[in-house]
């Protein structure tokens, strides 16, 4: 099975985060970029399903921050056959709609018979990368997938619902599917074997077209403003439980 | 030994009826007695396969004679050493897929006294760098492995909160970012200490210390990274690399005299390691550090640490010596100075001290290898140790490595043996400046 793999490169949630000086978006030059959360799932699951049904998977990305090679290579790393990358005049944070509208221009040469990309990514967090990229390919989508079988030209796919409910669905191919997670926890690549990569290893380079516009605009975007205060009430168990008790009995919620 | 410390737990001799291995009948009660196979009926291919390695050329070399087997602290809680390794592995067993791949803590204490330089210290990292290539490593050090690699700790803990500790010190610690200007000792602080609750116990006395003796020091805060030594020990070399690089990026950004370290595993690294990646810079474990400004910190010293001084009876204190602060880099003196020269106390040694001194088992990956060793020994190597300085009448284990606070005070409590103290140098010299 010809398995493609769209991925995008989003900034570290777990540095500090800098509002740019206009207070319209962040400050990617202050920010780290690192993989997509959910699109290490979206490789995990594309290798379990080359390792059980046959195939090779190609992971492409379109180039915003001139370091997805390393996200790439680790790819490579997990068991990903091919990458590839988008390249032109992106900047960090380049918008889903236009990666999305690179990236399909880009995977309808590669004919593939799946593309599996993260379901959403904390960025923009509008989870429409996957449904762009199926509109533009003219493919069925189905997203919030936890789980992929594949067999005889068809997948099936395990999708969860609000409330724990789940369904699957028999999916014609080739189809666009976004994960959610997974259905084993995305393997390790040890920085060793990454770093041998990076030795030999050489991703195909596309360029890539215009933008296509981000669809809408960010008016205005702030750090959480505090709102009232938090009163501490000490460490002393009987005299909190004492105020606890008041409180609940002052908005008559204790007789 | 101590008594009722059988090797192999008895539930763990399985007798099977009937038996053939490897093509010989060995059916039969378990006594029976049976010709030894001769050596040379085995394949030497998996000794090869580990000489083959650079590093793991050593092996080969063993001559039988165990030396090593006496002093390895391993074989204190189990059954293990080069030379039980070169046996097994002699007779075909595979050290890459073997569980003993992951017991050996790199304390050196067998390169000590092995005639033929048989080297742990290559062999295990050389070996351990195949398996983590080929995804066959222990869940939870592969989750270490992961933690370093994502937020460059081995906790997992946010690199933006690296500094946070530093904020309830009661003093200032400066940022060598926000500094802007050179300073005297660049003072790396190291993971456990940046984040686990004990370590920044250690971390908090060291910066009152620091400013008491009016040290002009300045830290990295969140651009200090993991040294990576542990986790180049067990097997993820270029874990490493890219750390050091990372590390070595940021100690050239800002002009010092030296380095300054917490711990004996960054302290080995800075020193042996990294002036191999182009990170050359003076480096002083804070032992030796001290002990240069003990005149100043001497009269400082005023509270007595004896639980009564009217008594006269000083407190018992034991020192644990780390593996890679002692016999990596044959630092003995300067913590024991440090333990003299606090007001009340009385330095007890323990049998196994210096050159000989035992292993907490949290080096060369140990740390993170918890369950496995578990799995695979009598008792932990920090219940052994904690055990040992309780025999000794010590009233506190004192440590100067940031892994072993938390390893010992878990020992200590799950031997029952919680009246034992287990404390930082650091925060037992802070303790006595408070007076
Ligand atoms: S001390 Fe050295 S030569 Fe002797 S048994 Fe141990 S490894 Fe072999
Ligand atoms: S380095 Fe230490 S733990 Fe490893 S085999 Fe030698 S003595 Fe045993």
């Amino acid at each position: 099975m010809n398995i493609v793999v769209a991925i995008k490169q989003i900034p570290n949630l777990t540095d500090e985060l800098e509002i740019n000086s206009e207070g319209t978006g962040l400050d990617h030059d202050a920010v780290q970029y690192v993989l997509n959360e959910f699109d290490e799932h979206a490789i995990e699951e594309a290798v379990l399903t080359k390792e059980s049904a046959g195939g090779s998977v190609t992971v492409i990305g379109v180039d915003t921050t001139g370091e997805l090679n390393e996200a790439l290579h680790t790819a490579l790393a997990k068991g990903a056959d091919k990458a590839a990358k988008v390249t032109g005049d992106y900047p960090r944070g380049t918008d889903s709609h236009t990666q999305a509208k690179l990236l399909a221009d880009a995977i309808k040469g590669l004919a593939p018979e799946v593309v599996f990309a993260g379901v959403q990514a904390a960025d923009d967090r509008d989870g429409q990368m996957g449904p762009m990229l199926a509109a533009h390919l003219g493919m069925p989508y189905v997203g919030v997938v936890t789980g992929v079988t594949a067999s005889g030209g068809k997948i099936i796919v395990h999708k969860e619902y609000a409330g724990g409910v789940m369904a699957e669905f028999e999916v014609t191919l080739p189809a666009v599917i976004g994960v959610q997670a997974a259905h084993q926890p995305p393997r390790y690549a040890p920085v060793s074997k990454i770093r041998q990569i990076a030795k030999t290893a050489k991703a195909d380079e596309l360029s890539g077209g215009e933008a296509a516009g981000a669809g809408s605009t960010v008016r205005r975007m702030f750090k959480p403003e505090a709102a009232g205060h938090a009163e501490m009430w000490g460490d002393n168990a009987d005299e909190v439980a004492e105020k606890i008790a008041g409180l609940l009995r002052d908005k008559g919620l204790l007789k | 030994m101590a008594v009722g410390l059988d090797k192999v737990r008895p539930e763990n001799i399985h007798e099977e009826k009937s038996l053939i291995l490897e093509g010989m009948d060995i059916s039969g009660h378990w006594n029976r007695m049976f010709d030894p196979r001769v050596l040379t009926d085995y394949s030497v291919e998996n000794l090869e396969k580990v000489a083959a390695l650079p590093g793991g050329e050593s092996l080969m070399w063993c001559y039988g004679c165990a030396k090593c087997t006496g002093v390895c602290p391993v074989d204190i809680v189990g059954d293990y050493s080069p030379r039980k390794i070169h046996r097994k592995t002699q007779a075909g067993m595979d050290l890459f897929t073997s569980p003993d791949l992951w017991l050996c803590t790199t304390c050196m204490n067998c390169l000590r006294v092995c005639p033929k330089e048989v080297n742990m210290i290559h062999i295990m990292p050389a070996v351990r760098e195949q398996a983590v290539l080929n995804g066959e490593v222990p869940p939870e050090l592969q989750k270490a492995f992961e933690d370093t690699a994502k937020h460059g700790n081995p906790l997992g803990q946010p690199q933006r909160k690296r500094a946070d500790w530093a904020k309830s010190a009661g003093v200032p610690v400066p940022i060598l970012k926000d500094l802007k200007r050179p300073v005297d000792v660049l003072w790396y602080v190291g993971s456990y200490p940046s984040y686990h609750p004990r370590g920044m116990d250690a971390a908090r006395a060291a910066a009152r210390i620091f400013n008491a003796l009016g040290i002009d020091f300045g830290i990295l805060g969140a651009e200090e990274k993991d040294d990576g030594d542990s986790q180049r020990l067990a097997g993820e070399k270029g874990l490493f690399e890219m750390l050091a690089e990372q590390n070595i990026a940021a100690f050239s950004k800002y002009e010092f005299n030296r380095m300054v370290v917490t711990g004996p595993h960054e302290f080995n690294a800075f020193k042996h390691e990294y002036p191999k990646y182009g990170g050359d810079f003076t480096v002083l474990h804070y032992t030796r550090f001290l002990v240069e400004h003990l005149d100043t910190l001497k009269p400082m010293l005023k509270k007595p640490l004896n639980p009564s001084t009217s008594s006269g009876r000083s407190l018992k204190v034991t020192f644990h010596d780390p593996c890679y602060l002692g016999r990596h880099n044959g630092e003995y003196d300067a913590p024991r100075e440090l333990l003299r020269t606090i007001p009340g106390v009385e330095l007890v040694e323990m049998g196994r001290c210096r050159e000989n001194g035992y292993c907490c088992g949290g080096g060369g990956g140990g740390m993170w290898l918890d369950s496995h060793t578990k799995d695979h020994t009598q008792m932990r190597l920090s219940e052994r140790r904690v055990r040992e300085a309780a025999e000794y009448g010590a009233e506190v284990l004192a440590v100067c490595c940031p892994f072993e606070v938390s390893r010992f005070e878990d020992a200590a409590k799950s031997t029952g043996n919680d009246k034992l103290l287990v404390r930082d140098i650091l925060e037992l010299l802070d303790e006595s400046m408070k007076g």
